[in-house]
């Protein structure tokens, strides 16, 4: 194998422009590789995102244009419809849903002082949640508890955008980063003018929006009366297959009983499809690509290989008449691509890094983790040896006899 | 001599189809991808109004109250309503229009259609003759409209195909919640990308833009007789404060009020420029502003700059096609290069009769042109096909994608170009095969 490669570097020196050429495409496909083999796992680690209600279950209607005046008399009457649906295991309603992209965010902090200016405090997502919401989403309430009657009773929002209460829920993820290693029940948030203490804590519940802190939610109780009609969405809990039975009855339900109200229907599988449409179809597209181009890079070491086995054949057949094997010109023209391949992983690798350093400058994008490199390196091996081996293959094939045609 | 370089280029694409077809399919499919992204990029980064964006302007004053150490010098991407209207009820530019935009329930009482949520924007009479909008029947409102708060209304081309199936309905009734308002102009089709006049806070959504690309609003109201019909719809930017119970949305401590001003000379931008920090600095000498430096005009496409109108995913698609086409021509290089030194004893004979080693080169140049351009039609298809593709996806702006001429004049050049640079190299290098030793392996 030494031995081999001391007259391969020999013939690159002679054939400069061919061995850069497979370089620069190795290093090239190697760069764009990792990187977009690295976005399409962000996305689908996105698409895939842990949220911690029973989204199979639920259905949703929104019903907006009500009269926010009539809100404490018309929200119970529209949940008691919603509950005589046959299926309608329990029915709420809330002011936004995880991934419905209608974020009210207001910013915290842990300091009586705080004001929403301050750049130490933490931007959460607010949920006006009216009874029964924790039975009917499903909520997992992993410390203290969650609203009681008194809580739903005693909060209001004013012309505020904030509610006249002081009981909040935070998320596990929100409280570990607003009271790092501390224990959050009692703890409170404040901003100017109000504060809320935490009552309980629920395992992770998306925000409407997601990017960057995904799980920044706070849940805020709001009885109807004094709701100013922001609890919007209607939910409803229900055997998943009844789920699209109980859109449509529920959708025409509120629709007739609030005849100049305009009601909407979703699942809420729908609402999570909708929301990651764009980035599934992204990563499908960077999928795509990826074989283009690893099909493009394969067919361009393959042609331009057997260019450079025709040229040689001549010299080819001359080691064979002086005593080489089949399997020495095969592996003649195997370890020359392993090198090539080699040096374009190398390059490859520096650029790779390089982009994805430029990206996550300008794109809001995470390091790449190191395990890239050698999966890159391995990946685009094997592609080198698959398309030599034809070629070589071809090479080998070559009779000692040529050695003694012409010249 | 160049027909007879085609001929000859035409005559070596066919002595070898399953090599020419790798080219031509690699350049296809680089510029096919390339060229895709392009020109989503260019439909998206384009100038929304070019006859009117160089005398647009976008005033800005900073109306946060707080001597915040950490205060970043940029003011809100909009204004409270007293500074908007203040700066807007001096007519010191040659036009002004505040916008404002909101939801609120709408019906038509003659036409038995159930309510639908639409969007609404407030803005004052300017609006209209300054952003040039189309209308198909009528017009838009006076200024004594929005002085004497008329409940008049401009609805969308959309809009009144849905309600009224297209017909001339100026003079109907409009029901916006409970109040009855008159239709006195329906627009054409305008679609301008972006929709330009709502951009604000491109900077805290992540990249996150796809939404300035949404359809214009359905309804347009002036703004003191939308206040009256939907206050509690309007949507607001931010607020510095928690706004006390029951404070009329018109003094809430929040921003939520965008103005665009015209301002068709570079005197009349200085002197507006003025104009803003003059004003800045008199409110807060009555102590109602604190940042009274922090003023901005920015004209329109620096205000789309700002906000980084085109999504991040555009921006990064395109790269990634750019990267995936040089690649494509890597390939193309070598794939020539194995093409043009095969025939190196044919070459070797041409010199040999006489040929210049330029004409080799001519000829050489020709055959990747060629290949080029069979590559731009089959790169050309590819871009419909991918245009038509994005078409599908639940993206805003699915609906503007097109190939207009430029872009289709820029597939060809781009492919011919990248073909000859391709082609640079093995041209090169197969013009300078040393002629004894060809001649002699013949």
């Amino acid at each position: 194998m030494i031995m081999e490669i001391r007259p391969i570097f020999a013939s690159m020196r002679k054939h400069m422009i061919p061995a850069t050429l497979i370089v620069l495409e190795i290093a090239l496909a190697c760069a764009v590789l990792c990187n977009a083999v690295f976005m399409i796992s962000q996305r689908v680690s996105d698409i895939h995102l842990p949220n911690a209600i029973d989204e199979q279950s639920l259905v949703t209607v929104t019903l907006r244009g009500t009269d926010d005046k009539l809100a404490g008399s018309d929200v119970p009457r529209n949940l008691a419809a919603l509950r005589g649906i046959a299926g309608v295991q329990s029915a709420a309603v809330i002011s936004t849903l995880p991934l419905s992209t209608n974020n009210w965010g207001w910013s915290f902090g842990t300091k009586p002082e705080s004001t929403i200016t301050d750049q130490s405090t933490t931007n959460v997502s607010l949920f006006f949640v009216g009874p029964g919401i924790d039975k009917t989403l499903g909520l997992r309430v992993v410390q203290g508890r969650f609203f009681n009657d008194d809580d739903y009773a005693n909060s209001s929002l004013g012309s505020a955008p904030l509610p006249e209460t002081h009981a909040v829920v935070l998320t596990k993820s929100l409280v570990e980063k607003m009271w790092p290693g501390q224990p959050a029940l009692g703890k409170t948030m404040y901003t100017t003018g109000h504060y809320y203490t935490v009552v309980g804590v629920m395992a992770d519940v998306l925000r409407p929006n997601i990017g960057g802190q995904n799980y920044s939610t706070a849940f805020f109780p709001l009885g109807a009366a004094g709701s100013k009609g922001v609890q919007a969405y209607y939910v409803m809990h229900c055997d998943p297959q009844d789920r699209d039975r109980i859109v449509r009855e529920a959708e025409l339900k509120l629709a007739t009983i609030n005849p100049g109200a305009v009601a909407k229907g979703q699942t809420y599988s729908e609402i999570r499809t909708k929301y990651f449409a764009n980035m599934s179809s992204m990563a499908w597209m960077l999928v795509l690509v990826c074989v283009v181009m690893l099909a493009v890079t394969a067919f361009g070491i393959v042609g331009l290989t057997s260019f450079w086995v025709n040229q040689r054949r001549r010299q080819i057949g001359v080691r064979r008449a002086v005593g080489a094997t089949r399997g020495h010109i095969m592996r003649y023209f195997q370890t020359e691509n392993f090198l090539l391949s080699t040096a374009g992983v190398v390059f490859g690798m520096a650029l790779a890094f390089g982009i994805n350093a430029y990206l996550m400058q300008h794109y809001e994008l995470n390091r790449m983790p190191w395990y890239y490199l050698p999966c890159g390196a391995i990946a685009l091996w094997v592609i080198g040896q698959l398309s030599v081996f034809g070629p070589a293959r071809r090479a080998a094939a070559v009779p000692p006899v040529v050695a003694t045609r012409s010249a | 001599m160049f027909g007879y370089y085609l001929d000859l280029a035409l005559r070596s694409l066919k002595r070898n189809k399953v090599l020419t077809a790798l080219m031509v399919i690699a350049i296809a499919v680089g510029i096919g991808a390339s060229m895709t992204t392009l020109t989503v990029m260019h439909l998206l980064s384009g100038d929304p109004i070019p006859t009117r964006s160089a005398t647009l302007f976008y005033p800005q004053v900073d109306p946060s109250p707080d001597p915040d150490p950490g205060h970043t010098h940029e003011a809100w991407d909009m204004m409270d309503y007293r500074s908007a209207m203040d700066l807007w009820a001096a007519h010191r530019a040659d036009r002004q229009a505040m916008v404002a935009s909101g939801s609120l329930r709408l019906t038509a009482p003659e036409v038995n259609q159930p309510p639908l949520m639409a969007q609404m924007l407030s803005t004052t009479s300017d609006f209209f003759p300054m952003f040039d909008v189309p209308f198909q029947y009528g017009g838009g409102w006076q200024p004594q409209d929005d002085q004497s708060r008329s409940r008049v209304a401009v609805i969308s081309s959309d809009l009144n195909i849905k309600l009224f199936g297209g017909a001339n309905s100026v003079g109907r009734t409009l029901r916006l919640k409970d109040n009855d308002v008159r239709i006195i102009g329906v627009l054409a089709p305008w679609r301008p990308s972006p929709q330009f006049y709502d951009v604000a806070g491109g900077r805290f959504s992540n990249g996150k833009t796809a939404s300035f690309y949404n359809k214009p609003e359905d309804v347009f109201m002036p703004f003191s007789s939308s206040l009256d019909i939907n206050a509690s719809g309007t949507n607001i930017f931010t607020c510095w404060h928690v706004p006390d119970a029951d404070t009329k949305i018109e003094d809430k401590p929040c921003v939520w009020v965008a103005l665009w001003v015209q301002l068709d000379s570079a005197a009349k931008a200085s002197n507006y420029r003025r104009f803003i920090a003059d004003y800045a600095a008199q409110q807060k000498a009555l102590g109602r502003l604190t940042h009274a430096d922090n003023t901005t005009l920015r004209s329109l496409m620096q205000w789309l700059d700002f906000n980084q109108v085109v999504p991040s995913d555009v921006r990064l698609q395109t790269w990634l096609a750019f990267a995936f086409l040089l690649i494509c021509l890597f390939n193309t290089v070598g794939l020539l290069l194995a093409k043009f030194l095969r025939r190196s004893g044919e070459i070797g004979v041409r010199r040999a009769l006489g040929a210049t080693q330029g004409a080799v080169l001519a000829q050489c140049l020709v055959e990747a042109g060629l290949i080029g351009l069979i590559g731009g039609i089959g790169g050309w298809l590819l871009t419909l096909l991918g245009l038509a593709l994005i078409r599908q996806q639940p993206v805003e702006y699915a609906d503007l994608l097109h190939l207009d001429s430029m872009m289709f004049l820029t597939t060809f050049v781009m492919a011919i170009v990248a073909s000859l640079l391709a082609g640079a190299v093995p041209a090169w290098r197969a013009s300078r095969v040393a002629l004894g030793l060809q001649l002699k392996t013949l």
